[in-house]
């Protein structure tokens, strides 16, 4: 109260205080004129003896104030005041503090949401990924850097290890609820036990699966996630007990879980229990993802440790069968590399994010010199003023303080207006982001980023006001009140700190300008590359999974699929239709196993892994892949069942020198198999995205013999059917192919509805992501650094008029002076490239993980942009040199 | 504000104490404040107006003082500061702190002299 009353009774006080002194002086005048003094001049003996008034009522105010804090308020004051009398200033200024803080806040936030929080689970830091690695599988380890786990192994983990409190396995698919509206495909994630409490979040309604679940033999339930539960059910808490039909097979629900949570990293509609059959298992099927929770005191080294031990007894447990060597394994070398989840969950995409954390900070630096530039422009025009004042008596420290609070405070308000630019930036950050950018959805500006853009913002203030303070608050030369204005030109040294300036920011802008252009360069090489597919954007995808119930054998599952096939060729403007296990880059991978070829002894029985893939007719043709030698199946060979297969390019150089030599060669996948002839070579095809290796790929009928000998067919439940229509994508043909579809059978949902064009997208989306960022932070270093240049040259020139005005007079060519003034900016950037060439050499040698098909030091790269950029500096430095020759010499010469 | 060298400063508290005893007499304004000082320190102690305003804000702050607007014989305003009872606490209180304190200067200065 008393404080209140301090600062709310001060009118009051203040005025009480005037008419006091007015008084006093009023009758000590009276006095000296009863005394015989004349009126003027007792009043003036009366103020003199009094003193000084305005200096004596500062004290008395005083007494009600807070004198450091309002002497603060009172600069701020003059802050505003002098940036409200420049106005361009002040907006150009904040526009940039804005622009370089909103760009620092938006990516600060992503780097913290998804490299630094900690995952959302409970103890976090225990949970581990179960990543092996398998050096020795050859085909496999060259195209995925990980070998998976077998259900076995999983058996073996959970029966012997001492390192985990839970372990588990699991793994994405999809399956076909039918009875409760439309049919629907939705994503299952198949889990054995141990995956829920390993990641220990509990169900927000009934339970969690329990290990009766996992019996093969079983209670048959599922959970259902968060989203699914909202959708389907509308999120009914009695859901719980309800029965669904899951692949044609009733399954009652034991419980949701809570929303927001996933499996690591996948989204699931829907938890089923893997219910491994313990007694039935091999050593192979290595098609698993394991996650467990360490024990207490248990380390990273010791649970590795322990994993290799597990090794050793699962291949001591476990066979492929009779007559195989179950000590095969020794020979792929595999090898625990476990890793925290977290490592796990991010995976590449943290050198991304490092690169583009990197590069904005750079753009931050970039804004700060230019700021600090201007500042060191308007403390030029102050100096007199701050002059006389030092000369008055004040303080260095009471100059600094005034010049660094103009610079805070225009790096706050700058902070704010960044704040403001940051959440436009998220929104266009996660609108851009790569669709696979781990932890999207968490993704928030949040009380750390707040904080981390207004610490930015006072760093900046601080940092580009240091420098005008380093040059003016301890300047006591009293040289300075003779007036610059009489020499002829500005001193050397006022002009370098600004030179130095320049030179820092080209040389930055090189860095971020070589590094868009290398990313560029990588962009415009992967889309050279021949991924196995013809025009991409009429290409409609989708995905069809037949169950068991509706298709009880493997042949009426061909059979339908054969039939969707006709119905999808006679729509309008189709004009072909194929279908295939896995279509490119949509990270199906059907499966992987060795093949041996008739007439070639092996050296060793480790042969190399091979993917496999399996096409129905007119797959090839419809999806653009090229044949390189031979034909495609034909229905009769499918039907019939004949041993005919197709291989890679790669593979048939491989395995019989090139794609004409390998027609009507032999090959199998087990002894017990006709020998397959090989019928076609099909270009290789970029399987996992256009910058990563074509794996060897053998390419099967979509109906086969299966591993335990003739006779016993298997077939693809899961495929995916290919359109080639210039109406690919339209909503009319989607709606057109659900009816062609479910006249062949009304329980069969649609899926992955994509153009090829977006599944293409997609997999570039990381370079793409990669390069916007890149290159907006390029072009606005480069926008930067040529405003700084400009700035400098036309301050240059605008100081430099009498020495203009002079040479001119004496007879100087207005052509050379020009010239003059543009040489100096470009030895400015001449010093600015050749810095920033060596620096941008070591940042290429940083982002080669995100290069493709182009060296680190590109050449071209090298040499196109110091070149464009010195180009630039000259445009920047000549419009403003161009004004010399409009001084006229006797004007310049009499401006003093 | 050049200060007379011929008067010493005062030591912290002594205005303080003679402007409350002063107004303790009765209610007054400024410039009578710094005459009735003068006066009846037989012009032995000078107040300076630089010290004697700031003094006033002071004690206002504090409430020992209220200032009191009023009429001046020529139809001036003027400001007249009157006690409070806080204001003859705190002397009350300092007239007994301060002659203990003379009493023990005037000792020690009494056996420094014998």
């Amino acid at each position: 109260m008393r404080i209140l009353n301090r600062i709310f009774g001060r009118r009051r006080r203040y005025d009480d205080l005037s008419v006091s002194i007015d008084e006093h002086i009023d009758f000590r005048t009276e006095e000296l004129m009863d005394d015989g003094m004349p009126r003027t001049q007792a009043e003036q003996t009366a103020r003199r003896e009094f003193g000084n008034t305005a200096l004596i009522a500062q004290r008395s105010r005083e007494q009600w104030q807070w004198p450091a804090l309002e002497s603060i308020l009172i600069d701020l004051s003059l802050v505003f005041r002098r940036l409200r009398k420049s106005p361009g200033f002040a907006a150009a200024v904040l526009l940039t503090l804005a622009i370089g803080i909103g760009a620092n806040t938006a990516v600060f936030s992503v780097v913290n949401s998804v490299l630094i929080r900690p995952l959302p689970y409970p103890e976090p830091e225990q949970l581990v990924a179960l990543h092996l690695n398998a050096p020795g599988a050859a085909g496999l380890a060259e195209f995925r850097d990980e070998l998976r786990l077998s259900a076995s192994m999983y058996l073996t983990f959970v029966a012997h290890n001492r390192a985990f409190q839970a372990v588990g396995v699991w793994q994405a698919g999809t399956s076909s609820i039918t009875g409760l509206a439309k049919p629907e495909q939705v994503n299952t994630a198949l889990v054995s036990d141990g995956i829920l409490q390993t990641l220990g979040v509990p169900a927000t309604e009934g339970q969690w699966l329990t290990a009766a679940d996992q019996d093969a033999h079983g209670a048959r339930r599922v959970m259902l996630g968060y989203g699914y539960w909202q959708r389907r059910f509308g999120g009914d808490p009695h859901v719980v007990g309800r029965t669904i039909e899951v692949d044609g097979q009733p399954r009652e629900i034991a419980g949701v879980m809570p929303r927001g949570f996933k499996l690591v990293s996948y989204d699931f509609d829907l938890i089923v229990p893997l219910a491994f059959d313990k007694t039935n298992q091999s050593l192979a099927g290595f098609g698993y993802r394991g996650i467990a929770r360490l024990r207490p005191g248990v380390t990273m080294a010791d649970a590795d440790h322990d994993v290799a031990r597990l090794l050793n007894v699962w291949m001591d447990s476990w066979t492929n069968g009779p007559g195989t060597n179950p000590h095969f394994y020794l020979q792929w070398k595999i090898a625990p590399a476990l890793l925290p989840l977290k490592a796990q969950v991010v995976g590449s995409v943290g050198s991304v994010l490092w690169a583009v954390m990197g590069t904005i900070g750079v753009v931050m630096l970039i804004v700060c010199t230019n700021v600090a530039n201007l500042l060191l422009v308007r403390a030029d025009a102050r100096q007199q003023e701050l002059a006389v004042r030092s000369a008055l008596g004040a303080g260095r420290w009471r100059i600094a303080r005034e010049l660094l609070m103009e610079s805070v405070t225009l790096g706050l308000m700058g902070g704010v207006a960044g704040v403001g630019v940051a959440y436009a930036g998220l929104r266009l950050l996660t609108a851009i982001g790569p669709a696979n950018l781990p932890r999207l959805s968490e993704i928030s500006l949040d009380a750390s980023s707040i904080a981390f853009a207004l610490g930015v913002a006072v760093f900046a203030g601080l940092l580009f006001g240091s420098i005008p303070v380093l040059r003016y608050a301890r300047s006591r030369n009293s040289a300075l009140l003779l007036g610059t204005a009489r020499t002829a030109s500005a001193s050397r040294q006022r002009q370098r700190g600004r030179n130095i300036l320049v030179v820092a920011q080209v040389a930055m802008a090189l860095v971020l300008l070589v590094s868009a252009v290398l990313m560029i360069r990588t962009f415009i090489a992967l889309r050279g590359v021949d991924a196995g597919f013809a025009a991409p954007a009429s290409l409609q995808i989708m995905r069809i999974s037949i169950p068991d119930a509706l298709a009880p054998n493997p042949l009426s599952v061909v059979q339908m699929q054969a039939q969707i096939q006709q119905r999808l060729a006679a729509l309008p403007g189709v004009a072909s239709v194929g279908f295939t296990a896995a279509v490119p880059m949509s990270g199906a991978e059907p499966a992987w196993n060795q093949i041996f070829a008739e007439g070639k002894v092996e050296p060793s029985d480790n042969l190399p892994m091979r993917l496999f893939n399996y096409v129905g007719p007119g797959y090839l043709r419809t999806a653009g892949t090229r044949l390189m030698a031979g034909r495609e199946f034909t229905w009769d060979e499918v039907y019939g069942m004949r041993p005919v297969g197709m291989v890679s390019e790669s593979l048939a150089r491989e395995m019989w020198g090139s794609a004409g030599a390998a027609i009507g060669q032999h090959f199998k996948e087990f002894p017990s198999e006709p020998w397959y002839q090989v019928v076609g070579v099909v270009q290789d095809v970029r399987e996992n995205g256009v910058d990563q290796v074509s794996p060897a790929t053998v390419y099967w009928a979509p109906l086969q013999h299966d591993m335990y000998g003739p006779g016993v067919a298997g077939a693809r439940r899961t495929v995916y059917f290919a359109l080639r229509t210039s109406r690919a994508g339209r909503q009319q043909l989607i709606g057109e192919m659900e009816r062609a579809v479910w006249q062949v059978n009304p329980n069969l949902p649609l899926a992955s509805i994509q153009t090829m064009q977006e599944i293409y997208d997609e997999s570039m989306a990381r370079t793409s992501f990669t390069l916007v960022m890149l290159a907006m932070a390029g072009s606005m270093a480069l926008a930067l650094g040529v405003l700084g240049i400009y700035g400098v040259i036309s301050y240059a020139v605008a100081q430099r008029r009498r020495e203009i005005g002079i040479r001119m007079a004496l007879g100087a060519n207005r052509g050379e002076l020009a010239w003059m003034f543009v040489r100096s900016a470009l030895t400015l950037a001449g010093v600015g490239t050749a810095l920033g060439l060596a620096a941008a050499a070591a940042a290429a040698q940083l982002m080669r993980t995100l290069l493709f098909g182009i060296s680190p030091l590109d050449p071209l790269t090298f040499a196109v942009v110091p070149v464009a950029l010195l180009l630039a500096a000259a445009l920047a430095s000549y419009l403003p040199a161009r004004r010399t020759a409009a001084v006229d010499p006797v004007e310049a010469l009499r401006a003093e | 504000m050049a200060k007379n060298p011929a008067h010493r400063d005062l030591f912290p508290g002594a205005l303080e104490l003679m402007i409350l005893q002063s107004l303790r007499l009765k209610p007054m304004h400024g410039y009578a404040l710094v005459k009735h000082i003068k006066q009846v320190s037989g012009q032995l102690l000078q107040v300076e107006e630089g010290s004697l305003y700031p003094a006033l804000q002071r004690m206002l702050r504090e409430g020992w003082l209220e200032a009191e607007a009023g009429v001046s014989a020529k139809g001036r305003p003027t400001r007249i500061y009157r006690l409070t009872s806080a204001g003859l606490k705190h002397l009350e209180a300092e007239v007994v702190s301060f002659e203990k304190m003379f009493a023990g200067i005037t000792r020690v200065l009494a056996v420094a002299g014998a």
